[in-house]
């Protein structure tokens, strides 16, 4: 597992005690998920610091968008947190509907809102293969890929893309619905149904699965508002934090769902977040599928559009915790300013307090369940 | 477009068999067969900076399984791997790393660049003070694969395009030269 990690400098103090030893894991390593470099401090096994080392994938997205108009600045976030990129664009068109008071049209609504519960099953389900891989287990990734496929079929079918969907407009989405959308969600959901038992069998009840999450990288309640994580991490930890509840946008207001919440505070309660909230999600597409309503799937809107000065923030919920688009606007074409608050750089600050002393076998266990996509980060 | 014998599977043996009692004998030009093995297995290296990554991790997974052409073994370090896909955006502080991970692997070695953003800095070419624009600045690459990011068959085709290229035995300036002339 550490085959690419390299060894550094070794330092012995001179009073004999054990020395501390600096390795470095990344930016090549399968386990960070990206590009991630961190510096860990051990002695001996146990873990003394870690320090992540950013930059190897800073895009300059923030200062690109700058250039780009209100229409074209939205495909580049695509690109930052890549495994939920539907989301991403709806909370920068949610940004610009804001500040140019544009009314979406309900069927766009419900689509987008479709698509984001969709994303959000695909990268969790990703997360699930990957965080089994980092534990040496390969068999999950490839249950976890069956099912995503399928997503992925159904986003190239009315999106055009696999991955990177561009899919959303200001004032509603590009495109109507595929003709087979709805059949093809509901088998969908009808596979993910039967077969989520497995990922249960498989992992869940793991012996050695359990082992290795319960009780490791705990992150208190408190710890967690105090580094600012969100998502499934702070709701590991209890924290009640779900962006479609405290501040629905679209329409989460009219749907039923939970809000999931585990009180274990350790990976294993982060995983079980995860597990189950893609059944929530499938939950939010039960409703809705049946009842997309009919009319525009975009709002008419100038051909060029133009925010008026001020200051605009909108968040979403994305697939990993908060994601906000705050744009300054100086009443031009494009903005003046745009700052992305990204859910994986607060929640991979609390890394290091969450692996201090424990053994260094646990930090990629611990890692994994951070669920951390370094685009996103470094933006 | 028409499929070559390689990709209709009826790949032939660079060589004359002949049989004789109590074994045979291969006459054949060593290189070819060396490069014949070659091709049949490489190694790639889990090299995943941003979005084509998981398009690489699909090609992996059991729709699309590279494994059927040779390529099964990823690896994780670039002493033990063949071929290294540039998967996503180089950025000026990764291309040191880039450079020193293909020093650190062992000849012969072949990349690939995967998506925009390897080939010329793909979305990220404008107004952007941070990516390098391609990652040919860096490394030499064999194969381009366009997308952003690209199908999972696109990749597939690449891996085949640069199996052909190892079996055809011709260095980047050969076939730069005749597909100048063909």
């Amino acid at each position: 597992m550490y085959s690419a990690t390299e060894v550094i400098r070794e330092t012995a103090p001179a009073d004999g005690s054990m020395g501390e030893l600096v390795i470095n894991v990344g930016p090549q390593h399968p386990a960070t998920h990206g590009v991630l470099h961190l510096v860990i401090t051990l002695n001996g096994e146990t873990i003394r610091k870690v320090e992540p080392h950013l930059g190897y994938i800073h895009r300059s997205i923030e200062k690109m968008c700058e250039s780009l108009s209100y229409r074209q600045f939205i495909y580049v976030t695509s690109r930052m947190d890549y495994l939920s990129s539907h989301i991403n664009n709806l909370g920068c068109a949610l940004t610009v509907e804001k500040g140019m008071q544009i009314e979406v049209p309900s069927r766009a609504k419900v689509i987008r809102v479709l698509m984001a519960e969709l994303t959000r099953i695909a990268s969790h389900e990703l997360w699930l293969g990957a965080m089994a891989m980092d534990l040496g287990a390969f068999t999950p990734f490839f249950y976890a890929f069956r099912e995503r496929e399928m997503i992925n079929e159904v986003m190239e079918d009315t999106c055009g893309a696999r991955l990177t969907m561009n899919y959303i407009v200001p004032g509603g989405v590009m495109y109507d619905l595929h003709p087979e959308f709805q059949q093809k969600v509901k088998a969908f959901v009808r596979q993910f149904k039967e077969k989520v038992v497995e990922y249960d069998d498989l992992v869940t009840n793991n012996v050695i699965f359990r082992n290795r999450m319960e009780g490791v990288g705990v992150l208190s309640k408190e710890d967690a508002v105090s580094y600012g994580c969100t998502g499934p991490v702070a709701r590991g930890s209890g924290l009640s934090c779900d962006i479609r509840k405290l501040f629905p946008y679209e329409v989460y207001d009219q749907v039923e769902f939970d809000e999931v919440l585990e009180t274990g505070c350790d990976s294993f309660a982060r995983y079980m977040v995860r597990v189950r909230e893609m059944n929530q999600s499938i939950r939010i597409i039960e409703q809705l599928i049946d009842n997309i309503p009919e009319g525009d799937f975009q709002a008419k809107t100038k051909a060029v559009l133009k925010l008026p000065k001020g200051e605009f923030y909108s968040r979403v919920e994305t697939a990993r915790g908060e994601f906000g688009v705050y744009i300054v606007s100086e009443g031009g074409t494009t903005p003046y300013r745009i700052k992305f608050r990204s859910p994986g750089f607060s929640n991979l600050s609390a890394l290091e307090h969450m692996v201090k002393g424990s053994k260094i076998g646990d930090l990629m266990a611990t890692m994994g369940t951070l669920d951390l996509v370094i685009p996103d980060i470094d933006r | 477009m028409e499929l070559t014998a390689q990709q209709q599977g009826q790949e032939e043996f660079p060589g004359e068999i002949h049989q004789l009692p109590g074994g045979g004998i291969v006459v054949s030009s060593f290189n070819d067969i060396i490069n014949w093995a070659r091709s049949n297995s490489l190694w790639p290296l889990t090299f995943a900076t941003s979005c084509c990554g998981i398009e690489m991790m699909a090609v992996a997974s059991s729709k699309y399984d590279f494994s059927r052409f040779g390529f099964e073994v990823a690896r994780a370090t670039p002493r033990q791997a063949d071929v290294i896909i540039i998967a996503g955006t180089i950025v000026n502080k990764m291309g040191p790393v880039l450079k020193r991970l293909y020093d650190q692997m062992a000849d012969p070695k072949y990349v690939i660049a995967m998506g925009a953003c390897a080939i010329s800095g793909g979305p990220f070419f404008y107004n952007t003070y941070s990516v390098v624009k391609g990652a040919d600045h860096i490394i030499p690459v064999d194969v381009y694969i366009p997308g952003c990011p690209p199908r999972p068959e696109a990749l597939l085709h690449a891996l085949l395009t640069l199996q052909e290229k190892i079996k055809s035995g011709m260095t980047r300036e050969q076939i730069r030269k005749e597909s100048k002339e063909g």
